[in-house]
């Protein structure tokens, strides 16, 4: 037993190619396996129940193993990114490129939501420009792995790059308006009082072993936490797929309805949910008639405005600043809802 | 003299595994720690660190951003 748990450190090499060729054939039989227990089952493939099964039996498999699968990597490709790192990198910038890059650094540096606060006073600290600093606090819970790879597998490649592509643009040009506003009078005065650090990084460099380790622990904490939120949501969006009739949400959250994007974003905002548990319920609302762009827009809202992480910024930005940050936060939320609607 | 171990961190999940873990391990190799958990966002802010939880330890940071490993823990003692 010893010997199997010290492998990927002894030989982190061959367990990664190892373990890598096993998902690849586990993931290859996934549709013969799922389509063959959905028929030995006694129901009607093509009836309702039928339905909702074959969704759930093939659905729960992929997205588990292709959630796997990334968050081990991205374990791995994040510990090149340390918090640290990325303050040393950031604090040297000027606003517009420092938002391109605060944003997309959001998206490789592992981040925290209970962290969002001394990471938020550690950057302003340092000197990182506000606005680049909300740029990357939007972006690194907005676009992370474990919602990329949600739409991936449920959407397919076209609706997961558009989804990177504007959260980005969101996190970015909401923190440009941000930083453009002079906000800096409305953090809490302890925090503008705090004196300036200098920072330097640490050369620490990991082995491989190391990275995998890291890739083994991600995998442990990020997949050990989301599964049961998976299960749910998929077995939501199952039922829906299976009993809700086509067209049912079309009316409310259909093209047609212009009032869908505003509502689906203030529903989103007190709903506090990860990626994992929303996804496969916005994948079957889909399938019901309702438009991309609003759910689009709904799902961005759900992770990027909740209320919980407002109470903890509370605590450094006063509630004018609070409501500036809902506000472009929002407004850039509704304005895809609105473009995704227009252009598909 | 007992070492003096603060662990710093908002009281996520994670703050109070490594703070279990830190008392645990100190209880196995019999070194005397006096443990102190610190939870207001000021005074964590004081310590410069950017990602809880953190250890500290006689005034040095040692640790910070998610569960310390046990090896690393064990180090400290």
């Amino acid at each position: 037993m010893v010997g199997v748990v010290r492998w990927p450190v002894d030989r982190p090499g061959s367990f990664l190619l190892l373990a890598g060729m096993a998902w690849l054939a586990a993931y290859l039989t996934l549709i013969p396996l799922s389509e063959w227990l959905v028929g030995v089952l006694p129901v009607a493939r093509d009836g309702r129940l039928g339905a909702a099964l074959y969704f759930f039996l093939y659905d729960t498999p992929k997205v588990l193993l292709l959630l796997t699968g990334v968050v081990m990597a991205m374990g791995m490709v994040n510990s090149y990114f340390t918090p640290e790192r990325t303050r040393a990198f950031l604090v040297a910038k000027h606003e517009g490129v420092g938002n391109v890059l605060a944003a997309a650094l959001g998206v490789v540096t592992p981040f925290c939501s209970c962290s969002a606060v001394p990471l938020f006073i550690g950057f302003v600290q340092a000197g990182v420009p506000l606005g680049v600093t909300f740029s990357f606090l939007i972006a690194a819970p907005m676009v992370n792995e474990v919602a990329l790879t949600l739409l991936f597998g449920l959407f397919g490649w076209k609706v997961a790059t558009l989804y990177l592509g504007l959260g980005l643009s969101v996190a970015i040009v909401s923190g440009w308006v941000i930083g453009r506003l002079r906000l800096e009078a409305y953090l809490e005065d302890w925090v503008r009082d705090l004196p300036r650090v200098s920072v330097a990084t640490a050369g620490d460099t990991l082995t491989l072993a190391e990275r995998v380790q890291a890739g083994l622990a991600a995998v442990r904490e990020i997949v050990g936490r989301v599964w049961p939120y998976i299960l749910v949501g998929i077995a939501i969006g199952a039922a829906i797929h299976g009993y809700v009739p086509e067209d049912f949400m079309a009316g409310l959250m259909g093209k047609e309805a212009w009032w869908s994007v505003p509502v689906s974003v203030l529903i989103g905002i007190p709903m506090y949910t990860n990626a994992a548990g929303i996804i496969p319920i916005v994948e079957a609302l889909l399938s019901k008639g309702a438009a991309l762009g609003t759910v689009l827009a709904f799902m961005m809202s759900v992770i990027a405005l909740s209320l919980p992480e407002m109470v903890i910024l509370r605590k450094v930005l006063k509630p004018t600043l609070i409501a500036v940050f809902v506000a472009v936060v929002g407004s850039g939320i509704l304005l895809v809802g609105y473009v995704f609607n227009a252009v598909l | 003299m007992a070492k003096e171990v603060k662990v710093l961190g908002a009281g996520c999940a994670k703050c109070r595994a490594t703070l279990q873990l830190v008392e645990e391990v100190a209880r196995q190799k019999g070194v005397e720690i006096q443990l102190e958990k610190v939870e207001t966002i000021q005074d964590i802010a004081r310590y410069g660190i950017l990602s809880t939880p953190g250890v500290v330890i006689d005034g040095q940071v040692v640790h910070a951003g998610g569960v310390p490993s046990r090896s690393k823990v064990e180090g400290w003692f």
